[in-house]
């Protein structure tokens, strides 16, 4: 059985980002890139599958800009077989990247897609449940346990209120929410090894899919800022401060 | 063309009763559509669907009910939605784990955009939300004929649960896709108020050192003050809290009168999830923890005596 895992470049969680004065968007410039923290969870899924004997091939795909090529190669020194980057200068959204993922999965016919539930820059959380619609397989998102039998998934999901489990018809799409497991490091002769492992390079237009993004960004600000506060000296201090200040008690 | 805009706003309910979220839904869909219709659809759903009638500014609820939309199944709830979807200007849900899980794939199926957890409607086609938790605000337009978006609740205020006097209509379900099947759910069972619409939330980080020190320094608190139970997501990892407890980007996003934050550093992802509290109250032995940056009110102290201390005095 084959899986494809889907990962994005986006800015270190660690970056305490900028928006540019001009309000036209984030500064990127000389930033920190890495893996996006779900898809690495997602990586690491897709390698303990193999491990086990679920799977017999991991496929990472990108969709992006040529340095995206740095994330496939992450992935590969996680244990990923082979990359495919799809590579465009376009500003990919949720719907493209979802046509791509798509067309990538007519060529290679996986079993199982696994994507991170969210990507931490746009925090869009919707890319997976339009492949699978566009797919029209089964999706189980937010996935915090799998496990694949008799040609099903099945997959406690984290929803509101507590846990779900679902039994879904593979192929299918799931999505990985952080306690899924706990993501490995690259070893250096893994990170070596990477290096060699076959990475193929399409385009949008190869695929036949339309990328024009659907939604235009029309300025980006800063939230407004929450006015300093006070450090008060005891606990009697404070109780008074919510009770005849806020108001609140 | 429709002659006027029409918004459907589609519930996330538990069967009986209508999640207080769909109602914050309902508010942003009122400022986008001239009308705003309700979905309810599930598997004995009647209770909720006369809930959603009452909501004020409804002026119809369209019910489905049948085997095959129990339990929220994304596969059947979106072929649904997909179906009744032609002929509104506006798609919206709840950005709950259920409209998080149904948007998309409805969007894709009428090959839209979809918009995630708007926190305001500046016109018909443009909206605000916040990206790279919550450190930036982007204001983006669509000009697809129908507007799908999930809702965050925090950004606008709830209808009124009573007022409305909707129609009430059945529609006629999908078949099942067979895509999917419910397994089992593990309900946190709890008597406390729902952790996103809770007036006052007492939320603890990782120096709570354990589940039992963790819940006996922190329930009396809530309880007192008649608050929820959240943490942070070192809290949570730690197995000292339940995962729907986490307050964060990747979490609940929370906005109470109160949130009084015991042992939690504040790392950006926490913040993400709750500086839209009226007042914030942070309690950290570090005083140059970056909670009290965005705290109303900080107290230096080890929360083992500040929080029964707390407790007392109230």
């Amino acid at each position: 059985m084959k899986a494809i895992v889907a990962v994005k470049r986006v800015v270190d969680f660690n970056v305490k980002i900028q928006v540019l004065p001009d309000g036209s968007g984030i500064n990127l410039a000389g930033v920190k890139m890495s893996m996006n923290p779900f898809d690495e969870i997602a990586v690491e899924e897709a390698v303990r599958l193999k491990e086990k004997g679920v799977l017999t091939e991991v496929v990472a795909v990108s969709c992006g800009p040529a340095a995206c090529q740095e994330t496939l190669r992450s992935a590969m020194a996680l244990g990923a077989d082979r990359g495919i980057l799809v590579e465009t200068d376009v500003e990919l959204q949720p719907l493209g990247v979802a046509k791509l993922l798509k067309a990538v999965m007519e060529r290679e016919q996986p079993q199982l897609v696994l994507l991170g539930k969210q990507a931490i820059d746009d925090d869009c959380n919707q890319t997976g449940q339009m492949l699978a619609a566009l797919a029209g397989i089964a999706q189980a998102t937010f996935a915090s346990e799998v496990r694949i039998a008799d040609g099903r998934a099945c997959v406690t999901r984290e929803v509101d209120g507590g846990l779900e489990t679902l039994s879904v018809a593979l192929p299918a799409v799931i999505t990985t929410d952080l306690r899924l497991n706990e993501p490995r490091y690259a070893s250096l002769p893994n990170i070596m090894k990477a290096k060699s492992k076959p990475l193929a390079r399409l385009t949008p237009a190869e695929l036949g899919v339309d990328v024009t993004p659907r939604l235009s960004t029309l300025k980006v600000t800063e939230p407004s800022k929450r006015k300093a506060g006070v450090k008060v000296p005891d606990v009697a201090t404070l109780v008074d401060r919510l009770k005849n200040d806020a108001k609140i008690l | 063309m429709t002659a006027f805009a029409c918004a459907l706003v589609v519930a996330y309910h538990e069967g009986e009763s209508i999640h207080p979220t769909t109602r914050h839904a309902v508010t942003a869909a009122s400022q986008c559509g001239d009308d705003v219709h309700v979905l309810v659809a599930g598997d004995g759903c009647a209770e909720a669907a006369r809930a959603a009638a009452a909501i004020a500014g409804v002026s119809r609820v369209l019910h489905a009910d049948a085997p095959s939309l129990a339990n929220g199944l994304a596969e059947n709830h979106a072929a649904l939605v997909w179906a009744l979807a032609q002929g509104y200007s506006h798609v919206f849900f709840s950005a709950s784990s259920y409209g998080k899980n149904v948007a998309p794939r409805v969007a894709a199926l009428l090959d839209v955009a979809q918009v995630s957890d708007i926190i305001r409607v500046l016109d018909a086609h443009t909206f605000e939300r916040p990206i790279y938790a919550g450190n930036a605000i982007a204001t983006v337009r669509s000009d697809d004929a129908i507007k799908v978006a999930t809702v965050r609740a925090t950004g606008f205020p709830a209808a009124p649960a009573e007022g409305g006097t909707a129609s009430i209509e059945s529609v006629a379900p999908v078949g099942d896709t067979g895509l999917s099947a419910f397994v089992s759910r593990a309900a946190a069972r709890t008597d406390r108020p729902d952790l996103g619409s809770a007036r006052v939330v007492v939320s603890g980080g990782r120096a709570l050192g354990s589940e039992e020190t963790f819940l006996s320094v922190l329930v009396p608190l809530a309880d007192k003050l008649g608050g929820a139970l959240g943490a942070s997501r070192a809290a949570v990892d730690a197995g000292y809290a339940p995962n729907d407890w986490q307050v964060g980007q990747t979490g609940k996003i929370v906005a109470p009168e109160l949130y009084i934050a015991c042992g939690i550093s504040g790392a950006i992802q926490h913040q993400a999830g709750m500086k839209d509290s009226k007042v914030i109250v942070a309690i950290n032995k570090d005083p140059d923890a970056p909670i009290f940056d965005i705290a109303d009110y900080g107290l230096v102290a080890d929360l083992f005596d500040a929080v029964p201390q707390l407790v007392a005095s109230l």
